[in-house]
């Protein structure tokens, strides 16, 4: 903030208390030429008032507060761009990026300031960061028999996936179930991790420029006949004839490509649902399947703990 | 106005009658509407799977409906009625006082219509589109012109403070919505606000946290300073304490927005500011209960008789408690376990429930039998039934939500010792909340039975009188009553 604002600050916050004072000092005293204890001069539809002095707890407990005020505001920011004598801040608020972050956090603590969220997560960190080094040193297939391990790997999964995966992990429209065993991007401990590290980014295609209406219904049709559905044989087989397409990323036989993250169509199991229709606007709109990626939020060590959960959820 | 003397002046008591109906109405619709969406968090199927009767849209019609119907027509109709009274004189036009009447009926109705519609600009408190804000200016630059011309027109040396009060949260709320409604219109029904980021976060807590200043505090402050004398039949206890409490309140108020954006975005040193004067903003806080509980010096017997003063007296109680409580949460250290929480909302409902709405209900039976030329209430029996009812309801209301907010924040904190991940996950901490939501909704239940018997009793009182017709001589001989 500039100097002219940082200024307005200062003087219009000590200037507003010292007005507070007055206020206070003046009314202690008996300015109103009616003796203490008894009625003003004036009646206001019947209601009169006593000219009582304010009770002196009260006085007192408004000059403590003030006092209080007054420290308060030398010790910490308040008062414009003065810091605070005991160089305390929340966080860094003025970083716009991890990188900033991280040089602000070195910048701070070389200086000595007291930046609370840096001091409580670098605290968390030299606690806690030797139990999940600990743990990244053991492959997952071992960490998913560690009940320790799991149950750790669950209170993260609640804190920081359940909100879209679900607390059982059972998924949603969009969202994956990863209770089965059925996986877009691999099952494999690696491939979790990978996708966990560092997000997928999933792109169904829209076809409704490609597709007249009725071309979409018909291959709607035949993709729900690869999951065994049943359907109109007819419109099944009309809408083989477009499939090639399709079979360019899930398939001849509609069995998916985890490298792809396309999905396989045979398991009857519908991300974005199984309705003709679902599948039908599916075709048509296309999908935008986004799972964000952990590494620089969670840390390595942790997403391997994770890692072991998910993992341990299909087997 | 049909006076006969030049030196008669009738009140208008029309548009006081008016308010008063519709604050019990709006009451029980906001009450309801509070009820029914503190059932839909225990039960979700509440919501018959219909957008207009969601949570998200029912709870801003829930707050719009107590805060903007209920609150703010009490307000409306008793500045009216004290203004008139403590000046001796007429409202400044009968016409534009109408028009208050009605152009504030239409901002409510339509909030009823468009809120369900899930039409909002989002902003808490402030949901309404902007062609609502714009009819809500101009009703309320009205209401400034009625009031204070009505000011202007005093045959009283003084303005009382109760008329400082409701002066100050007027043009002070015609302020906060002009700045906080500032939008860019890109339809009739859809708009975005003018302000960006945490400076738009800002601007709307200095809106919500001074429409609980002024509107829900400062107002109440001018109802309080004539109904409690007038019931209590005692003078005022302290003139100067009325000074310094009603000056240090309204400067330190406004200050006071940032401590709902704790540990945000905001830059510290305006979160600091707003934490230092919500503190100080504690005394003079209390300088208004003082004021008016020790109006009772010498009258307390009268609470054992008198059921009105009991609503009055036990309103300027949670007034106390929540303004305690209210800088207390406002430090940032109990902030970050309170913040978010159910702890909250038990805050807020002590304010509104236990003084806002007891303060409005003791007032209202004041008022009322007055108003149709009736000495009391059709029943005064059930005036103690509805203070019991409502009473009852307020302490298991915010009991609960104490417990579950402290719990809740003490569970999203909790660490386990030996990995330092979160020992509970979120939906934890929802499903240890059912019983005390239950608790909540029963104490709502309570209350809404109260709100109907009080509309029953409004309904017999008023069909027993007839509407008031209430002059003063204001002959020059005698300008002003001299002290007792």
């Amino acid at each position: 903030m500039s100097s002219f604002w940082s200024a307005w600050i200062i003087v219009l916050t000590l200037a507003f208390l010292v007005g507070i004072i007055w206020l206070l000092r003046w009314n202690m005293h008996n300015y109103t030429g009616i003796k203490e204890g008894e009625l003003m001069d004036h009646d206001f539809d019947g209601i009169v008032e006593l000219n009582n002095p304010m009770p002196k707890w009260w006085t007192y407990l408004f000059w403590i507060t003030i006092v209080w005020g007054f420290i308060y505001l030398a010790l910490y920011p308040g008062l414009g761009n003065f810091k605070g004598l005991l160089g305390w801040s929340s966080s860094n608020q003025e970083v716009r990026s991890l990188e900033e972050s991280r040089e602000a956090t070195e910048a701070h603590r070389e200086a000595g300031l007291i930046v609370q969220y840096d001091r409580e997560m670098q605290q968390a960190e030299e606690a806690f960061g030797p139990v999940f080094e600990a743990y990244a040193q053991q492959p997952i297939e071992e960490l998913a028999k560690d009940s320790e391990a799991l149950k750790i790997g669950q209170r993260l999964y609640l804190q920081n996936c359940a909100q879209c995966h679900g607390s059982n992990a059972m998924g949603g429209k969009g969202f994956p179930n990863l209770a089965d065993d059925e996986w877009i991007w691999g099952g494999s401990p690696e491939a979790i991790k990978h996708s966990l590290l560092y997000g997928r980014v999933a792109q169904m295609p829209a076809w409704s420029e490609q597709f007249s209406d009725q071309e979409i219904t018909e291959l709607a049709a035949y993709v729900l006949s690869l999951s065994g559905r049943k359907v109109d044989p007819d419109l099944a087989s009309a809408g083989q004839q477009n499939y090639g397409v399709c079979a360019a990323c899930h398939g001849m036989d509609g069995k998916g490509n985890q490298q792809l993250g396309a999905a396989n169509l045979t398991d009857n199991i519908w991300l974005y649902g199984g309705s003709q229709a679902a599948v039908e606007e599916t075709l048509r709109d296309g999908r935008n399947g986004v799972m964000p990626a952990w590494k620089d939020i969670l840390g390595e060590d942790k997403v391997h703990v994770i890692s072991a959960y998910v993992y341990g959820l299909s087997q | 106005m049909s006076q006969t003397s030049p030196y008669k002046v009738e009140y208008n008591l029309k548009v006081v009658r008016q308010f008063a109906v519709m604050t019990v109405i709006w009451g029980i619709i906001g009450m309801t509407v509070g009820v029914l969406i503190a059932a839909q968090l225990i039960w979700p199927v509440l919501n018959f799977e219909t957008s207009w009767l969601t949570y998200s849209r029912l709870r801003p019609l829930h707050t719009n409906a107590v805060i903007f119907a209920f609150s703010t027509s009490a307000l409306m109709g008793t500045s009216f009625y004290i203004v008139q009274k403590t000046c001796r004189t007429a409202l400044f036009s009968n016409r534009l006082a109408s028009f208050v009447f009605w152009g504030w009926q239409a901002v409510i109705v339509l909030a009823v219509i468009t809120l369900p519609l899930g039409l909002t600009s989002s902003k808490e408190y402030a949901e309404l589109e902007w062609p609502i804000d714009i009819l809500i200016a101009l009703v309320w630059v009205a209401y400034i012109i009625v009031f204070f011309g009505t000011l202007v027109r005093r045959r009283t040396p003084h303005i009382y403070v109760a008329n400082w009060f409701y002066g100050s949260f007027i043009v002070t709320v015609a302020v906060l919505h002009i700045v906080n409604s500032m939008v860019i219109p890109v339809s009739f029904t859809k708009s975005y606000s003018l302000y960006s980021g945490s400076i738009d976060a800002m601007v709307q807590w200095w809106y919500g946290h001074n429409a609980v200043g002024f509107l829900l505090t400062a107002g109440f402050l001018g109802m309080m300073y004539y109904f409690v004398p007038k019931q209590a039949e005692r003078p005022v206890y302290s003139y100067r304490l009325s000074v310094v409490h009603f000056w240090a309140l309204i400067s330190l108020y406004i200050w006071a927005g940032p401590h709902h954006l704790h540990y945000t975005a905001l830059p510290d040193w305006a979160q600091s500011l707003g934490m230092v004067m919500s503190v100080i903003l504690f005394v003079p806080s209390w300088g208004g209960m003082i004021n008016g509980i020790m109006t009772l010096s010498g009258a307390w017997h009268k609470l054992k008789t008198d059921p009105i003063l009991r609503f009055l007296i036990v309103s300027l109680s949670f007034y106390g408690m929540s303004t305690f409580e209210g800088p207390m949460m406002a430090i940032k250290s109990v902030n970050a376990l309170s913040h978010y929480t159910d702890w909250t909302v038990g805050h807020v409902h002590s304010g509104a429930l236990g003084w806002v709405a007891m303060i409005t209900i003791g007032s209202l039976y004041y008022m009322i039998p007055r108003l149709w030329s009736q000495t009391e209430m059709f029943s005064v029996r059930w005036i103690n039934t509805h203070f019991w009812l409502h009473t009852i309801g307020v302490v298991l209301y915010i009991v609960s939500m104490w417990i579950s907010g402290v719990m809740q924040g003490l569970m999203w904190r909790a660490v386990n010792s030996a990995d330092g991940t979160l020992t509970y996950s979120f939906i934890e901490g929802v499903e240890a909340s059912y019983p005390f939501w239950f608790i909540r909704f029963a104490g709502g239940l309570f209350i809404v039975a109260g709100m109907l018997l009080m509309a029953y009793n409004v309904w017999l009182t008023i069909r027993a009188g007839e509407p008031t017709v209430e002059s003063i001589d204001v002959a020059p001989a005698n300008p002003t009553t001299k002290p007792a």
